[in-house]
């Protein structure tokens, strides 16, 4: 039967346009942000999105390579410390602080390849590569938190123990008739610009064979070996990459606050990461930055009223989340969404369906 | 003379006290089909474990186009051109039909849609092209890891029970496209219980008995051999 003209047009709009245009609209609404709210409440905005970094790497990690891990803060802490050092050795200025930043990641890129060569080519694997990653950032939490003492210092960089360091410059670029700050709307700017470019990287990466190999290597480790994938190389560069992405988090947050504590690496604060990316669904990047961006907003609105009402309400997500929509709320609600336009069926249903047909 | 592109010399594998495979020597030369047969616990899926690079020898040797595989890594005796597929299929079931092969085509170094879509063609999956890999039928998730398998350009293709779980018409179809693999120029050694699809398939039969090599030529000779159908079959011809 010839389908009328309206209707192959209207079908087009709702299965490949609208999609589109959704997947569009929050980087549209996250550019025009600082049109309607002050320069103030876009600072308080970019520091919702700084931790985006460090979910992108863990929905890389977990979600498409199957490597939980508890220590994206521990190089969140390690390049924000990083950073710190850096900065108040080499003084203001723009080189002293974008040096501040690229050696930070390249401190977070060498800790997360050292552990990760222990944890991979040492052949530890599933909830254990957990219990390693967490025990190491609680280590760094304890270290750093007994550097009290003035014996603690590099250079001019006092550690501070459990107070942290402070007093770190802003990033600033070299412009004609003197250097601009970076700080609330431009850094907001500058932290979307780089959010957008990670997520368009980790896309087409997660995308190309070198994704599709560690999907491979997530469901089926030895049948994947047999295709001639090297399994230790590949989850090892996944978990330098995702590793470097919370390091990139630390740094931005150090510059944002202009300080960094010991409490960035502790038990609470390696568990958010994890926290946001399996509420909002873990399987998809785009999903990590929303939901971490949203959840990150909502505690911070909530620690008005006290911090451990956000901690109550994150509990209550989380256990929504695991009993309800085990792949993420994002995917848990568009599938619905996509269900009311197109009619096509709800993925997350069918696995389930599947699985149990399956066993 | 044909060349010999896999051979094993005295192997040996020990579990514990339990021998499991004792002394085999082995050969598959060039443009065979190999069936490997055997009663159940004849050592058939050690003696391929062996051979991929699963479990390590406790003594003897392998070697493969003439070089010693003692230290080769799994991942890497599938790069020297060995492929396998395994007898429970293992689909990766979020990942599409397609993407399947392209991960097999993206390590052999064509990824080339024309090739993909002559895979897809050859192994009867057009259909399922955009089909995750869990929902396919079980027949069609074998033809897929065959598929997979051959989409690594391999010299040597290991095929364990290709026909496990199929029905008539599905086991006739493998063991057609067997034949136009074999016909494309590629070895296959397989382990099969099928007796029909060995019958339609191969030109050289092993049997293993006991973890020893109990038999080994060509097909008819094989099983006009009253002892080996007494061992297979359990019963006097």
């Amino acid at each position: 039967m010839i389908q009328p003209a309206s209707d192959a047009v209207s079908s087009t709009l709702r299965q490949s346009v609208l999609p589109r245009l959704l997947r569009l609209a929050p980087w549209v609404l996250a550019f025009c942000l600082p049109f309607v709210v002050d320069a103030n409440a876009s600072g308080n905005f970019a520091y919702c999105l700084v931790w985006a970094f460090a979910a992108v790497g863990l929905a890389a990690m977990w979600g498409q390579g199957g490597i939980l891990s508890f220590g994206q803060t521990a190089f969140f802490g390690l390049s924000g410390y990083t950073y710190g050092i850096v900065t108040l050795n080499l003084g203001d200025g723009w080189l002293s602080s974008w040096s501040g930043l690229i050696i930070g990641l390249v401190v977070s890129a060498g800790g997360a390849a050292l552990l990760g060569y222990m944890i991979f080519y040492g052949k530890i694997k599933g909830v254990f590569i957990g219990i390693v990653t967490l025990s190491v950032t609680l280590v760094l939490e304890t270290f750093m938190a007994q550097t009290a003492g003035p014996q603690w210092a590099i250079g001019e960089a006092r550690l501070n123990g459990y107070n942290g360091m402070t007093g770190m410059p802003p990033l600033t670029l070299p412009w004609f008739g003197g250097p601009v700050t970076l700080e609330n709307t431009s850094f907001y700017y500058l932290v979307l610009v780089l959010l957008v470019l990670v997520y368009a990287f980790m896309r087409r990466l997660l995308d190309s064979p070198f994704g599709l190999a560690l999907v491979a290597i997530r469901e089926n480790p030895q049948r994947a070996e047999m295709l001639g994938i090297d399994i230790r190389r590949h989850q090892l560069l996944i978990f330098v990459l995702g590793c470097t992405l919370g390091g990139l988090s630390g740094a931005l947050y150090t510059i944002w606050g202009s300080y960094i504590t010991p409490s960035a690496m502790g038990l609470t604060s390696a568990a958010m990461p994890v926290i946001w990316v399996a509420t909002a669904g873990r399987k998809s990047i785009g999903a990590a930055i929303i939901g971490t961006a949203v959840l990150v907003w909502l505690s911070q609105w909530l620690a008005i009223y006290g911090s451990q009402y956000a901690l109550i309400l994150m509990g209550a997500v989380l256990l929504f989340v695991v009993l309800a929509a085990p792949e993420g709320l994002l995917p848990f609600v568009s599938d619905r969404a996509r269900w009311v336009f197109t009619r096509r069926p709800i993925k997350s249903r069918s696995f389930k369906t599947q699985e149990r047909s399956e066993s | 003379m044909s060349t010999t592109l896999l051979e094993t010399r005295g192997l040996t594998k020990r579990f514990g006290g339990a021998q499991v495979i004792n002394g085999i020597d082995f050969k598959v030369s060039e443009g065979e089909i190999r069936c490997v047969i055997g009663p159940n616990g004849a050592g058939k899926s050690t003696f391929f474990k062996l051979i991929t690079g699963e479990h390590r020898p406790t003594q003897g040797s392998i070697a493969f186009l003439g070089r010693d595989l003692a230290h080769v890594l799994p991942h890497e005796r599938i790069r020297m051109g060995m492929s396998i597929k395994f007898q429970i299929p293992g689909v990766f079931a979020e990942l599409t039909v397609r993407q399947h092969l392209q991960l097999g085509l993206h390590r052999a170094k064509d990824d080339s849609a024309a090739t993909l879509d002559r895979l897809l063609d050859q192994f009867m999956l057009q259909k399922e092209e955009h089909m995750p890999a869990g929902k396919l039928s079980h027949g069609k998730k074998q033809w897929l890891e065959i598929a997979m398998a051959v989409s690594l350009k391999p010299v040597l293709l290991f095929l364990d029970e290709p026909v496990a779980g199929m029905s008539a018409e599905e086991t006739h179809a493998t063991g057609e496209l067997i034949m136009r693999l074999r016909e494309g120029g590629l070895t296959i050694m397989a382990v099969e219980h099928d007796m029909t699809f060995v019958k339609q398939v191969a030109s050289r039969v092993t049997v293993l008995h006991g973890g020893r090599l109990f038999a080994d030529g060509p097909l008819e000779e094989i099983l006009a051999r009253d002892d080996v159908a007494e061992i297979y079959l359990g019963k006097k011809k």
